[in-house]
């Protein structure tokens, strides 16, 4: 059975701003260009946005703070903050309120100057007590746990993770928007400082600046706008732990229960999906979100991602832009899944375009693999 | 319920040298970190019982930074539940090393940490 929610909204709009370094800009500024450009890209005014959803690392109040900056006086707002996977999640809240008809046009928007602010990662997630006198450096260290249990486990190696950089590096090659190009190879990786063993310098995500927006109307609206819309098939979110130190099985994230959700109510499988957009903070992650999504079996992830299959002209797309690893990561790197999966589906990622692409699969990951937030996106011919 | 909580209370008990967990009397499931009840269930009945102390790696890393090395590790605690802690006085240790609990201080106050057994 159909699910009530399927196609019921769609992107219609996408915008950036300063992605890679902006100096002298604000966050605030940021997010209000890219939001500029997401409406303008949906052929929209900025009157017609009536509802809000926004997260940043830096405002305590961001459905407000933007909404002020650009003089909006929203319907509805949802400062949703699970991390960077917030923006996957403010697509299932835009569209239940789309559909509700508590608001018309949903704006969704981020914006970070963490790089030319400061050159490092910008959080406002508290010590959690239990674990900050061992002075974790979060989010690496929990990554780099879950690293190692998983070398542990199911005989990863370093080199299967240096693959997932190397492929991520290989399609920001094709993406002249992507803020790290150039070559890189497995024993680059390998070679790389070691930061938190088994993660080293190049297993670890950018620091960058960028703002970045997208703007969803009901399905009904969307077929008449500038673009071909980017539907809304199947989205879920799921959370087992807030501190890495209460994750069940440090291999096995809540993606495995977000993903099977997104995929039910889109009524695909993961065998439909051409693109995958996967929160690559850190190699492991994209090996973790490949098995628990349903690509491959838990701990075949290494073996899966070998002989660049995931790299351009491999058996799966993954991270067309490059990724947090090499193309844009300012902190909460979500709303970039969203806006290169919708580049995508509309044919307009040149020369690394995937081609007959009409699946798209967005997964976003917060705090320390602590929330998981799938959507799958498709064009009119996945409807 | 009045005056202070496990949180206090746990880390009044540190600060007397003892490393206690918590246990639900009807269930016996073990729980930490220090809560007002048992996750997931609800159970109420917490009362505190000694750690046993005894613990496995379950994940270790090392942080390398401009003022040195230093590792972070889960362990299993032989209770149940998981705890992030340092294995001291070492670089690394591999998972599955069967580690003890020590009672050290830190920044002026006291903290768990754990050595391999065979150096207990």
């Amino acid at each position: 059975m159909t699910h009530p929610l399927r196609g019921r909204a769609a992107v219609v709009g996408i915008g950036s701003a300063g992605c890679g370094e902006a100096p002298g800009r604000t966050a605030n500024e940021l997010m209000a260009e890219a939001a500029l450009a997401a409406v303008a890209d949906a052929g929209l005014a900025l009157h017609d946005i009536d509802g809000i959803f926004a997260a940043t690392s830096t405002h305590a109040f961001p459905t407000l703070s933007v909404a002020e900056y650009l003089g909006i006086q929203p319907r509805y707002f949802d400062g949703t903050n699970v991390g960077g996977s917030s923006f996957e999640a403010h697509l299932l809240s835009a569209a239940l309120a789309l559909d509700a008809g508590l608001c018309d046009a949903a704006l969704i928007c981020y914006g970070s100057n963490q790089r030319t602010a400061g050159g490092r990662l910008v959080s406002m997630s508290e010590p959690q007590a239990h674990e900050a006198p061992y002075k974790p450096r979060h989010p690496i260290t929990a990554y780099a746990l879950a690293a190692s249990r998983h070398m542990h486990q199911f005989g990863t190696t370093r080199a299967m993770l240096a693959e997932v950089a190397v492929a991520a590096r290989a399609w920001a090659n094709l993406n002249p928007a992507a803020f790290a190009r150039g070559p890189l190879s497995v024993d680059d990786v390998l070679g790389a400082r070691m930061v938190s063993d088994p993660l080293a310098t190049a297993d670890c995500c950018l620091v960058t600046d960028g703002g970045g927006a997208c703007v969803l109307v009901r399905a009904d609206r969307a077929r008449d706008l500038k673009h071909p819309p980017a539907y809304l098939l199947g989205a879920a979110g799921a959370g087992w732990h807030r501190a890495v130190m209460c994750m069940p099985d440090l291999t096995i994230t809540a993606a495995t229960d977000s993903g099977p959700r997104a995929y039910a109510m889109a009524g695909v499988l993961p065998s439909d999906v051409r693109l995958a957009m996967l929160y690559d903070a850190f190699t492991i992650n994209t090996l973790l979100f490949l098995e628990d999504l349903g690509f491959c079996a838990k701990g075949e992830g290494g073996p899966f991602v070998q002989g660049g299959a995931i790299a351009p002209g491999g058996r799966l797309a993954v991270n067309t832009n490059g990724g947090g690893l090499s193309c844009v990561h300012p902190g909460m790197y979500g709303m970039f899944l969203i806006l290169e999966a919708v580049t995508q589906l509309r044919g307009d990622a040149g020369e690394r375009q995937v081609s007959g692409l009409d699946v798209a699969l967005v997964h976003g990951n917060g705090g320390t693999l602590s929330s998981q937030c799938t959507a799958l996106l498709g064009t009119a011919a996945a409807l | 319920m009045t005056g202070p909580g496990p949180e206090s209370e746990y880390r009044a008990h540190l600060r007397d040298g003892r490393f206690m967990i918590q246990r639900s009397r009807a269930t016996g499931v073990h729980v930490f970190y220090p809560r007002v009840a048992v996750p997931g269930t609800g159970e109420q009945d917490l009362e505190w019982v000694a750690a046993s102390g005894l613990a496995t790696v379950y994940a270790i890393t090392v942080n390398r930074t401009r003022e040195g090395a230093y590792n972070v590790a889960l362990v299993d605690l032989d209770e149940g539940p998981r705890m992030m802690t340092r294995i001291d006085g070492i670089e690394t240790v591999p998972i599955g090393t069967r580690v003890s609990a020590r009672i050290i201080e830190q920044d002026g106050a006291p903290l768990v940490v754990f050595v391999p057994e065979q150096a207990a």
